[in-house]
């Protein structure tokens, strides 16, 4: 690493660190979730960086070195799917050339992935009902693992052993498995290109924004294994039992995070949020379904040293109140259509906050009008450090001249 | 009409109120007047929801108290008994987006607002919109979509309908994800809703109640 990459490196991390911390860096940072846009700027097809790990490098690196943001996102766990999806017949997406066309970005099947009467099996042994019941249902190829007899019931040479592992002689178990270590295959090629990508940033001056990756439990249960709709009616129909549901997710969200910034060495824990939003459900559902065990991840990690950064996707003014009680200067809320006025006024001494130039302007508009919404953001909301720049969401159809305009004119007007 | 009904199910009691029309139905009563009841209710709703007092999940329960209540009462309907319409809506998700929760609930609330609501699905490209716009000739579209890539969908959607010679008496609604005033310009269309309600007061203000 080259000794102006390493000064660069550091003095990135301290910039956005800083920020976080509520003190006032040299300058805002920026730093954006670039999404797909790495590809349309690079003329290639989603579907090829999809399915080609040097291509995405390629682009990736392209447009990093280009914008020059503060902070980059390694796109390999999220973008470089392709193939596993392809082993395992993964039915939770739609992907270019399997259900979208080739150039546009994969997009979530909604699914009651888990019906109601499931939810005993799934609090008496979470990993049972995932591994026999949801695989199957989400993975094509791994159909074959609904045959399997429980773990928990093989315990011994006269319980479980003699009898227990019939199934694993069966042929579409057979199969499962099969398609299991072309699966770990592809993990292992997936994690090989996402280590070179932080090394190859790192050796550029770029550290990664996000070492882990969790959700708030309750998005969890709503988005993969009860489906938005039929989460909404548990809420009446059965409330007690989705709270203890959110309960049990609430230490695997916890451990899912650890264990990445473990490997990664990096604090900071990206956490969409999907369904805690104000159009999604009244306070008094957020009150009592949504925060409490949201809350207890983020403090968990907070306690464990490491940075929640959330992303408030949607709308969530009329909760700032409640979302502010957490330790100050170690999260990052990012919003997407949320008041930055009102949030700044509300999180001021708590959080620092990020966003939100909203993607009809960067998709349709000029890179004047960009300028002229940057600086009023700025102006209101960018004084005293604890803010970061960024769009409101991942810029997948950004125009490149409007997203240049975005990053020149916060290096420049955004020095303190 | 039933006052108590009408404020069981405007409460979301779903219990009570399959209870009770139950009840009033072993009682012989007319089940066009549940019906009428019902969608009382659901004017109720639909206004605590304008209001900011109902939330989303609060109109899904709603429509799943109000489809138990129809499964009830309509095998006992008379054929061709049903409430006339006040006028046509199409609504769609755009070309190369598969989401459906926003347009499920437009839908949904357009429908128990007595108006004649023909989905015709997600990922909807612009000559289909076309060919069903010819078909079922509605006063307004409905244009769906979540993703960014909805932006240019809609605008070749309406430049479609312009080339097909549809656009002129036809207003079309936007809604969805990242969609905004902006958007609307850019699409061309008539209006951008940010929720159901508000699609339900643009139809009562293009159609009429």
């Amino acid at each position: 690493m080259a000794k102006t990459s390493e000064k660069l490196y550091r003095d990135r991390e301290k910039r956005v660190m800083d920020a976080i911390a509520l003190r006032v860096p040299d300058r805002i940072p920026i730093e954006v979730l670039f999404g797909f846009f790495p590809a349309k700027y690079s003329g290639m097809t989603i579907e090829e960086v999809m399915y080609d790990p040097e291509k995405l490098l390629q682009a990736q690196m392209k447009t990093l070195l280009e914008f020059q943001p503060d902070m980059e996102q390694n796109p390999f766990g999220i973008r470089f799917l392709g193939p596993i999806l392809g082993v395992l017949d993964f039915k939770q997406l739609k992907w270019a050339g399997h259900g979208v066309p080739v150039d546009l970005t994969y997009q979530f099947v909604e699914g009651e992935y888990m019906k109601a009467d499931e939810y005993d099996h799934f609090l008496l042994d979470p990993s049972d009902f995932m591994m026999r019941r949801y695989w199957p249902r989400i993975c094509g190829s791994l159909k074959g693992l609904e045959k399997l007899t429980p773990i928990h019931s093989i315990i011994t040479y006269y319980m479980g052993i003699p009898f227990g592992f019939a199934p694993f002689s069966f042929p579409d178990v057979i199969e499962a498995l099969e398609a299991l270590k072309k699966a770990g295959q592809e993990s292992m090629r997936i994690a090989t290109y996402s280590r070179a990508f932080t090394e190859k940033a790192k050796e550029a001056g770029f550290p990664m924004q996000f070492g882990a990756f969790t959700q708030a439990p309750f998005d969890t249960l709503g988005d993969f294994f009860r489906g938005t709709k039929e989460i909404m009616l548990d809420m009446y129909r059965r409330p007690d039992t989705l709270i203890k549901a959110c309960e049990k997710l609430l230490p695997f969200m916890f451990e899912i995070a650890v264990n990445a910034t473990k490997v990664s060495g990096n604090p900071r824990v990206f956490i969409p949020i999907h369904k805690g939003l104000d159009t999604f459900m009244s306070i008094e559902q957020f009150r009592k379904f949504y925060w409490p065990t949201l809350r207890e991840l983020m403090v968990a990690l907070i306690n464990e040293g490491l940075n929640p950064c959330p992303l408030w996707e949607g709308d969530c003014t009329t909760r700032l109140e409640i979302i502010k009680d957490i330790p100050a200067g170690k999260a990052c809320y990012a919003f997407e259509a949320t008041d930055m006025v009102k949030a700044k006024e509300v999180l001021r001494d708590t959080v620092c906050i990020r966003g939100n130039i909203p993607l009809s302007l960067l998709a349709i508009k000029t890179p004047d009008e960009v300028r002229t919404y940057c600086k009023n953001l700025i102006d209101s909301v960018g004084k005293n450090g604890g803010y970061i720049m960024d769009a409101s969401t991942g810029l997948d159809d950004a125009k490149p001249e409007n997203v240049r305009a975005m990053f020149d004119f916060t290096r420049e007007y955004g020095v303190y | 009409m039933n006052g108590k009904l009408i404020q069981l199910m405007a409460d979301l009691k779903e219990k009570e109120t399959i209870a009770m029309v139950k009840e009033l139905i072993d009682g012989g009563i007319d089940p066009m007047v549940i019906l009428n009841d019902a969608s009382s209710a659901m004017a109720i709703v639909g206004k605590r929801f304008e209001t900011g007092e109902y939330f989303i999940p609060d109109l899904v329960f709603s429509g799943e108290i109000l489809k138990s209540i129809s499964e009830i009462v309509k095998p006992l309907l008379e054929k061709g008994e049903a409430s006339t319409k006040k006028g046509k809506v199409l609504i769609g998700t755009v070309a190369g987006d598969i989401h459906d929760i926003g347009k499920d609930i437009v839908t949904f609330m357009l429908d128990v607002s007595g108006y004649n609501v023909l989905d015709v699905g997600i990922d909807v490209p612009a000559p289909i919109f076309v060919e069903k716009i010819k078909e079922f000739q509605p006063q307004v579209l409905g244009l769906s979509g979540f993703l960014t890539l909805a932006f240019d969908s809609m605008k070749k959607t309406v430049e479609a309908l312009e080339q097909a010679g549809l656009r002129d008496g036809l207003k079309i609604m936007i809604g969805g994800g990242q969609i905004d005033d902006e958007v609307c310009k850019y699409a061309r269309a008539d209006a951008y809703g940010k929720d159901a309600m508000v699609a339900v007061n643009l139809c009562r203000q293009w159609i009429g109640d």
